[in-house]
């Protein structure tokens, strides 16, 4: 039942001002990847690549987004379950090979991110899952000398109403598996829907409140052995020499091997690695970066910030617009570079042979770690088959191929398989992060003082240069502009730029991009604006976005349902926020008090308000909404990274602190139910809330917030 | 050097350093990977394991320590997924990504054994060393919540 899945030469999608630029990882597809586009897949299901169906009607549905706890291991196989008529008790998921077959639509290879999983997957899935029940049925009928529309599937069997004569999907598998795939199955009316819609509970709970599910980390192979790396804290510094007599002699290691990365210590087991790391000395050439500062990085952004940037957006003339203005307001808006801090670190497993290679990684790009592998080995990248595990968190962060590398190279150089841990330092100081960032902005408001201008310069490193070579044009990496370019505020005269400046940091996709430092710095400035206005900014937010119906649409629940301006307990107030991104559109309002002798910020309450377009899993969606909250809150109260002499100073959560129990407020989630095209669910929830708590402190201390995480000598 | 102690009710016997944390004998001499490595430094908890019924933070704990103890994991807790903490958490559908899990559920359970109807205060005092960076922390509540319920419907004690 193979189909080669050909790759377009150039698989470029419209940069829609819609969709942002999460999409725009599918935006630019290098040749070289073209290659693994001739890959056949490997392993089939008996009816299409998704579904395999046991004689004893057990139904095992693969699943090719990575599980990162987003829940698309249940929200997808709805999809299938739904149009195959499966009973929703007996099925099992297992992860996809990587294969052609899986390749995500949206990026032109095997892979999971920019919230993309429910809208490249819905079409392909339920159309697949249509089809295979079509066969089921035509198999069934076929056996029985009926008519097909005589015949309904239902809970994995194939009835025949007129004499009640039924066949479950094993007994019918292997004869549905000959016939030819429909091209045009008849897929389900939604209000026909038994699961789509409805909040399913998650099929991977069981496991992971009974330790089973495994993660990369979990991985345990025959004669596997356990390697750490010791690799240089300035960015781009190498190894000059080491010594490894005292490493070598510590119990339990077995080996130590410089790799392109550092200096692995492979032993039997990780403690043992991580002490004979202990015991290694290393002599670093630090590299260009050595001299690297925090203050420095922002002396530069503030220098570049005074030259024009590359032009992302421009309507009207915002210098006339601003030269007639009644009134202007200025600002300089900073974020902080980010760890990504996932709570399982960074790991992957290799097993690299003569015949093959197996990786068994958490990993959110499949292509690309064959790609990996392949490159290592001088293997053919069908040779080299990855393993998808439970993913501790991902946020981006495994998109890279850095841990993958580093297996590959520990297990070609042990000659038995091989699983680099990292430990939670290696973790921090060796991240790709969230961009540090610098902003101007400037907007004039008319006499009545509505916003007639509005002038936002950006510079910050560029991800897309680093992640994808060649792919930024003429200086614009769009993933820096998104959530910024892309305002729907009506506002005639609007103009955005760009200066791509880099900082010796390596940076990388972390939770809604662009959007993360972009949304909290348009909310707070037209915040600024509204408050300059002297209007609520609730209304005010709302004029500008009259012909913006979806946007208004979430603001106007948000606030209804938080009890927008009506009173508070005291020392208490509101802050609220509208963020579009992934095609998906969220506004949050904080409940905030704020003691400005401690400066103690306590968020209390946060109210949601979610249009993601039509949705799988209700459930799921709230849980992200909570989770992405979570995330743009814990940055926004505690998360920087602060570099100095090139290197991280962070190392633990001691020092880079995470929200905990006693700090969460209490969360509501509310979907506007949607007809429209699905829209991404992981990453929007997160841009919203920096800024909605930002709101707040405003509100209550009179002081806009205009760098994060937010300090304590900021609220006085 | 050996190192015998009881672990989910069974004996058991290792020879490891004195010093290796009681976190790596589970998850690499003994293939037991439920609890997990987080930070190495008691700062996440997803490492919380039970000593003689205390929620501990195996990461920090020397094996040489555990001589002679009773050691829980969240493999022990049940074999079929049935203690009431862990029906809670599945009745909540708590876990995200599912990775920090094991350690909240252990300091639940140890939770439990000592207030059997906690108040938000107690939760806030015994969970606010298991870190979720997914944001479960509402579920993990409403879920300790509900396993206080079911144990005292039950008239059980937490276990």
């Amino acid at each position: 039942m193979g189909t080669t899945f050909v790759v377009k030469r150039r698989d470029f999608l419209k940069a829609s001002t819609a969709g942002g630029a999460g999409l725009m990882i599918g935006f630019y597809l290098p040749k070289k990847f073209e290659a693994l586009a001739a890959v056949p897949p490997t392993e089939h299901a008996a009816l299409n690549a998704w579904v395999r169906i046991a004689p004893d009607d057990s139904v095992t549905l693969l699943i090719d987004k990575s599980e990162m706890g987003q829940g698309v291991s249940t929200s997808l196989a709805m999809l299938l379950a739904e149009e195959l008529e499966l009973d929703w008790k007996r099925i099992k998921t297992e992860f996809a090979p990587a294969a052609p077959a899986y390749f995500n639509p949206l990026f032109g290879l095997q892979g999971t991110g920019g919230s993309t999983s429910i809208r490249a997957s819905w079409g392909p899935l339920t159309k697949a899952g249509a089809a295979a029940r079509e066969m089921l049925v035509s198999a069934a009928a076929k056996r029985w000398g009926v008519e097909e529309s005589a015949c309904r599937a239902e809970n994995g069997a194939v009835l025949h109403a007129a004499t009640k004569k039924r066949l479950g999907y094993g007994a019918l598998v292997e004869d549905a598996a000959k016939l030819p795939v429909p091209q045009k199955p008849a897929v389900k009316d939604p209000k026909d829907y038994k699961y789509v819609g409805k909040p399913m509970k998650r099929l991977d709970t069981p496991s992971k409140v009974n330790g089973s599910a495994p993660f990369g980390i979990d991985v345990r192979l025959p004669n596997m052995q356990h390697a750490v790396v010791a690799r240089c804290p300035v960015f781009g510094g190498k190894v000059k020499s080491f010594d490894a007599t005292k490493a070598k002699g510590v119990r339990g290691v077995k080996q130590v091997v410089q790799i392109s990365t550092g200096v692995a210590v492979i032993a039997d087991n990780t403690w043992s690695a991580m002490e004979g790391r202990r015991a290694l000395a290393i002599t670093w050439d630090e590299g260009a970066n050595a001299a690297n500062t925090s203050k420095g990085i922002r002396k530069l952004y503030a220098e570049r910030a005074e030259q024009p940037g590359v032009i992302a957006r421009k309507d009207g003339d915002v210098d006339s617009g601003l030269a007639g203005a009644a009134k202007k307001v200025e600002a300089v808006y900073e974020v902080p570079f980010l760890a990504h801090a996932t709570m399982e670190p960074m790991n992957c497993t290799a097993d690299v042979r003569a015949d093959g290679c197996d990786i068994y990684a958490p990993t959110q790009f499949q292509t690309f770690n064959q790609n990996t592998g392949a490159k290592i080995t001088g293997l053919k990248p069908e040779q080299v088959r990855i393993h998808t595990t439970y993913l501790g968190g991902g946020f981006g962060r495994r998109a890279e191929q850095d841990f993958v590398t580093e297996s590959v190279e520990a297990s070609k150089a042990a000659g038995t398989p091989v699983q680099v841990t990292w430990s939670r330092e290696d973790d921090m100081q060796h991240d790709f992060y969230r961009p540090g960032a610098y902003s101007k902005l400037v907007a004039g408001l008319d006499v009545n003082g509505w916003p007639v201008a509005w002038k936002h310069r950006i510079v910050s490193p560029s991800i897309m240069n680093r992640f994808f070579p060649g792919s930024v044009q003429n200086g614009l990496d769009s993933s820096s502009v998104e959530g910024a370019a892309n305002l729907a505020y009506a506002i005639p005269n609007f103009q955005t730029e760009y200066l791509l400046t880099e900082a010796g940091v390596p940076v990388g996709f972390w939770r809604s991009v662009g959007n993360s430092q972009n949304g909290y710095i348009a909310e707070c400035f037209i915040e600024e604006l509204a408050k300059a206005a002297g209007k609520d900014p609730f209304e005010f937010r709302r004029k500008l976005l009259a012909d913006a119906p979806r946007h208004r649409g979430v603001l106007e629940l948000a606030a209804a349902k938080a009890g927008w301006g009506q009173p508070l307990p005291a020392g208490r107030t509101r802050g609220i926020a509208v963020v579009e991104s992934f095609g998906s559109y969220v506004a949050e309002v904080a409940e905030v008090s704020v003691n400005r002798g401690s400066g103690e910020v306590r968020v209390h309450h946060v109210v949601c308000a979610v249009d993601c377009g039509r949705y799988v899993n209700p459930d799921t969606i709230a849980a992200q909404m909570e989770g992405a909250i979570v995330y743009g809150l814990t940055a926004a109260l505690k998360g920087q990274i602060t570099i100095d002499k090139g290197r991280v100073e962070q190392t633990n959560f001691q020092d880079y602190e995470m929200l905990r129990a006693n700090e969460m407020p209490k969360v509501e989630v509310y979907i506007v139910p949607s007809n429209e095209a699905p829209g991404g669910v992981g990453e929007p929830g997160t841009p919203p809330i920096a800024p909605a708590v930002c709101n707040a402190i405003f509100a209550a201390t009179g002081k806009p917030i205009r760098r994060l995480p937010i300090r304590a000598e900021d609220l006085a | 050097m050996a190192i015998s102690f009881t672990l989910n009710g069974k004996p058991k016997t290792v020879d490891v350093s004195a010093d290796m944390p009681l976190l790596w004998v589970l998850r690499d001499t003994l293939d037991m990977t439920g609890t997990k490595f987080g930070c190495g430094m008691a700062l996440c908890g997803a490492c919380t394991v039970h000593i003689n019924g205390e929620a501990t933070r195996s990461c920090i704990t020397p094996i040489s320590s555990v001589a002679g103890k009773k050691i829980t994991t969240i493999e022990g807790l049940s074999a079929d997924g049935s203690h009431p903490v862990q029906q809670a958490w599945m009745e909540e559908d708590v876990p995200q990504c599912g990775y920090c899990q094991s350690g909240q559920i252990m300091s639940a359970v140890a939770l439990l054994s000592k207030k059997a109807n906690p108040t938000d205060a107690d939760i806030d005092d015994a969970m606010s060393g298991n870190i979720c960076r997914c944001g479960t922390y509402q579920r993990i509540r409403k879920a300790i919540h509900r396993a206080a319920a079911m144990q005292a419907g039950k008239g059980k004690s937490a276990a």
